[in-house]
């Protein structure tokens, strides 16, 4: 009998995988993998990721899929399915636009056509320098307040279209600061 | 050993009372500021800054600042109330940072409120005393007088100043026994939190002798008991938009800091649980729900006990209880309310309904746009834990159980109850078709009961209050109170809570305040994008779940979308199609397939591109995808085509026979004219044209070039002298 050569290089594919995520994510998906049902935080993980970099990338995903043990292919499919994960890098200033029933009959069309002729951006897309992204939300739960822009975590309510340069130049502006101050 | 549940718990709650009864006893002054999501857009935060900054200016030690959740009060926001020692609490609405300034020099420091800046200020003054009558309907039927009205007229018979009195009736309270219905009145006092019952007219005139003309309370008449929504009135009661509605799952958004375990203890909290574990009774609590008729809050309208029952009767060891939190429709945002706001009572209604089926794991589905609720829900759960109340023998029970939050990820779908499911296993959140249901099958292949948010909030107050209590409050097959967000073109936005079977017409008007701007209203738009729109001429219509499938829309979420005439009901048959269309799974054809085909017949119809034949085609189409897509999603798509075809069918022939919008609303069919007798030559609107088709000379009347018009309406919106029409 001879010894068959071990081909399996299990264990360098893992550290590559960890190597791609940072410590905080691959320790979780380490507790994750500790408990009951661990496929179910694929989720949650994708969360994390596209928190830390801002979207998912492919190299990402693929690093997810392996240390969770879950097919390339599955993860993949999850991270397509929902709304809220991005395959694309961002730009710094994410603007939100909330298209909900009250917003939309508030007006909301009007604001976003004047943000597109401000920024030169459709829906999904960014602007040249990185630095506005354009997106729609469908309600953000702030009727009451509508039309409702939101520009990164900050809320703007009742949005009238000639508010958007100085909005969008507002938000340029403290953006800057904070990278300054960073 | 069962008493000892009851122990532990009035340990807990003498803890809580005790650290409750010292701040009030310190005599503070207490300025309490929202804290919810759509709050701290408005502005709230900035606003708490600066009274932060004041409070250190002025080096007073005994003004506190306490965070609530949102009263849903949403058209004011932010509301500041400011309470001082023995003094009744006054509310200020749409406060920043320069009324933050005037209202703590001038009321908290000086005493004296800033009269122009309180909230609806023409609801009248501020009294010195305000009494509250439960006008609740079972009692008013029975009594040959409502003992308000007396009182009303006992007070006008002295010398008393009218004007220092208040005198408010609401909704119920839930103090009556049964054998007290009909014989006595409940009457809250503020301030001081007093309630008095009353069963003689010789008891008025005590209160008016002793507690209005000697400021002193009538103690034979005083009870002990808590009203369901005391917290509430006792802040709020004085305000029409608050005292028309009844608050039972909102009984303590707005009231409590909802990141205090401690002040929900203090309103009774998990007094519920702690009583259903002494009893130590499953089916019992499932009965009092069933008995209760509390249905389904999430849409669907299944009833709770029947549903629990199933769960509970189901075979296995390891069962789950899930909280649906997915609140994805759009204009209904209740269940973010309840969870900034009251995430205890959530919590605790699901620990009720994870014992009574036999769970113990509980998840909440919560959407990841809320993440003020999920941190108000993760630091619950931190607490009641702490506290012994989440985790192994709840109480000192047999009971154990733990929550866990997972995070939705922006597919509106999941909030069907299968696709849900798969989706908190990790997977894509494509339903499936069902039998197998949930309460056979459900999460991990066990079986699961799955509730909305609201649901579980009714469920401590049902148990607390008793069944028959809350089934004569709502209508005969369905109790208790439905939440709804009113916004669109309404007076005053916000939530609102009333008894089931009451009309859209109180609800829009009685409490809404009418349409905004007097214009005319043309319909509301109940259900979101799985329901229908109601004309205007149905609004006396009882508003229950089966009411409204009659009309061909549903009670959904409880989102309601006031309409006026400037909406148009193809437009918004299409707003909400192009809203399925990208929500669709894509799993079955006739959702996939068909939402994607309706919305391409709409846009048509709105461009001025639609035929004739269009519109019965597009009423095949919307009765096929409604008979056989998969899930409910698929299944109520059609409704906002099939309610506006059956309500406002002349507004669709006119898009497509006449090319013509009668509300002036899509663009392709509208077109802008300058009126030469109107226009003044002032340039304004030639200025603000984006593509430069207005000519005309300075002071000479200007002309819109028709070709090259892109009819962006800027110089409708621009002209001053109402010289652009729309037509």
């Amino acid at each position: 009998m001879t010894a068959i050569a071990r081909t399996d290089n299990r264990q360098e594919v893992l550290a590559a995988a960890r190597a791609e995520l940072p410590v905080d994510i691959v320790a979780f998906i380490e507790d994750c993998r500790r408990q009951e049902h661990p496929e179910s935080n694929l989720i949650a993980v994708l969360h994390r990721v596209q928190e830390h970099f801002g979207y998912l990338a492919c190299e990402k995903l693929d690093a997810v899929a392996q240390l969770m043990n879950i097919p390339a292919a599955k993860v993949a499919g999850v991270a397509t399915f929902y709304h809220y994960f991005r395959m694309q890098p961002r730009g710094k200033l994410m603007i939100n636009v909330c298209m909900g029933t009250a917003c939309y009959v508030k007006g909301a069309e009007k604001v976003v056509d004047r943000i597109r002729e401000e920024l030169g951006i459709d829906f999904g897309q960014t602007t040249t320098d990185g630095v506005f992204s354009l997106n729609s939300a469908l309600c953000l739960g702030t009727c009451g307040l509508a039309p409702v822009v939101m520009i990164n975590d900050e809320v703007h309510g009742k949005v009238t279209p000639d508010q958007v340069p100085a909005l969008l130049e507002k938000a340029m502006l403290k953006a800057r600061q904070s990278m300054e101050e960073a | 050993m069962p008493s000892n549940v009851m122990e532990r718990y009035a340990a807990l709650l003498a803890e809580a009372q005790g650290a409750g009864a010292r701040q009030e006893a310190a005599g503070g002054i207490r300025i309490q500021i929202g804290s919810a999501t759509c709050e701290n857009a408005a502005g709230a935060g900035e606003v708490c800054d600066e009274f932060e900054r004041h409070i250190r200016a002025s080096g007073r030690t005994d003004i506190q600042i306490h965070r609530t959740g949102c009263t849903g009060r949403c058209s004011c926001e932010p509301i500041v109330g400011v309470f001082m020692p023995g003094q009744m609490p006054v509310k200020y609405q749409l406060v920043d940072r320069q009324k933050a300034h005037r209202i703590f020099a001038s009321h908290v420091l000086e005493g004296t409120p800033v009269r122009d800046l309180i909230l609806d200020a023409d609801a009248g003054g501020i009294h010195k005393y305000e009494f509250f009558f439960c006008g609740a309907e079972r009692c008013g039927r029975l009594l040959k007088r409502n003992f308000g009205e007396i009182f009303r007229d006992k007070l006008a018979r002295t010398d008393v100043d009218p004007s220092t009195i208040g005198v408010v009736f609401t909704n119920c309270f839930g103090l009556c026994s049964d054998d007290q219905v009909g014989t006595a009145t409940h009457v809250l006092v503020r301030p001081g939190k007093i309630i008095y019952r009353v069963t003689t007219e010789a008891d008025l005139d005590e209160i008016i002798e002793s507690h209005i003309r000697h400021d002193r309370p009538v103690d034979r008449l005083r009870i002990s008991d808590h009203p369901v929504n005391q917290g509430f009135f006792d802040l709020y009661g004085d305000v029409s938009f608050f005292n028309l509605q009844t608050r039972l799952a909102l009984r303590n958004s707005g009231v409590i800091d909802p990141e205090s375990l401690q002040e929900y203890l203090a309103c009774k909290g998990f007094l519920a649980l702690a009583r259903v574990l002494d009893r130590g009774d499953r089916l019992a609590v499932i009965d009092e729900i069933t008995r209760s008729r509390l249905r389904g809050r999430g849409g669907g309208g299944y009833p709770t006990g029947m549903k629990w029952q199933l769960g509970h009767d189901a075979p296995g060891d390891v069962k789950y209880i899930i909280c649906n939190a997915d609140e994805g429709d759009p204009g209904a945002f209740m269940d973010r309310s309840m969870l900034e706001g009251d995430p205890f009572s959530v919590i605790e209604g699901m620990m009720i309904g994870g014992y009574a089926i036999g769970a113990r794991q509980g998840f909440f589905y919560v959407r990841a746009e809320y993440p003020l609720a999920v941190r108000r829900i993760e630091n619950a759960i931190r607490l009641l834990r702490g506290a012994g109340l989440l985790g192994e023998n709840i109480l000192g029970s047999d009971f154990s159980f733990d929550l866990d939050i997972r995070l939705g990820a922006g597919a509106f779908v999941c909030g069907e109850e299968t696709a849900l499911i798969r989706s908190i296993e990790g997977k894509r959140g494509q339903p499936r078709i069902r039998p197998p249901y949930p309460t056979q099958q459900g999460l991990f292949k066990k079986p699961t009961v799955i509730n909305n948010v609201e649901t579980f909030a009714n469920i401590p107050v049902i148990l607390q209050y008793g069944a028959s209590w809350f089934h004569q409050i709502g209508t005969p097959d369905s109790g208790g109170t439905k939440v709804f967000a009113l916004a669109g073109k309404v007076r005053h936005t916000g939530l609102v809570e009333v008894p089931m079977g009451s009309t859209l017409r109180e609800i829009v008007f009685d409490i809404g305040g009418g349409v905004a701007r007097n214009r005319q209203i043309k319909a509301v738009q109940t259900g979101g994008p799985a329901g229908g729109c109601i004309p205007a001429e149905q609004l006396d219509t009882p508003v229950d779940f089966d009411t409204l499938g009659r009309l061909g829309s549903i009670m959904g979420s409880g989102g309601m979308i006031v309409m006026d005439q400037d909406d148009c009901m193809v437009d918004i048959a299409k707003y909400f199609l192009t809203f399925t269309e990208n929500e669709s799974c894509g799993k079955c054809t006739p959702c996939r397939e068909g939402t994607k085909r309706m919305l391409e017949i709409l846009e048509r119809i709105t461009r001025g591109q639609g035929t004739p034949e269009d519109v019965p085609r597009l009423e095949r189409l919307a009765k096929l995808v409604k008979k056989a897509s998969l899930c409910g999603l698929g299944r109520a798509a059609p409704n906002p085509v099939l309610s506006t075809l059956r309500y406002y069918r002349q507004e669709y022939e006119a898009h497509v026979v006449e090319k013509r919008c009668p509300a002036l609303r899509c663009v392709a069919l509208v077109h802008y004219e300058i009126s030469p007798e109107k226009c003044v030559g002032c340039t304004v609107c030639a200025r603000n044209c984006p593509v430069t088709c207005i000519s005309g000379q300075r002071r000479q009347p200007h002309v819109i070039d028709q070709l090259r018009c892109v009819k962006c309406g800027r110089c409708f919106e621009v002209c001053r002298f109402e010289a652009v029409a729309r037509k």
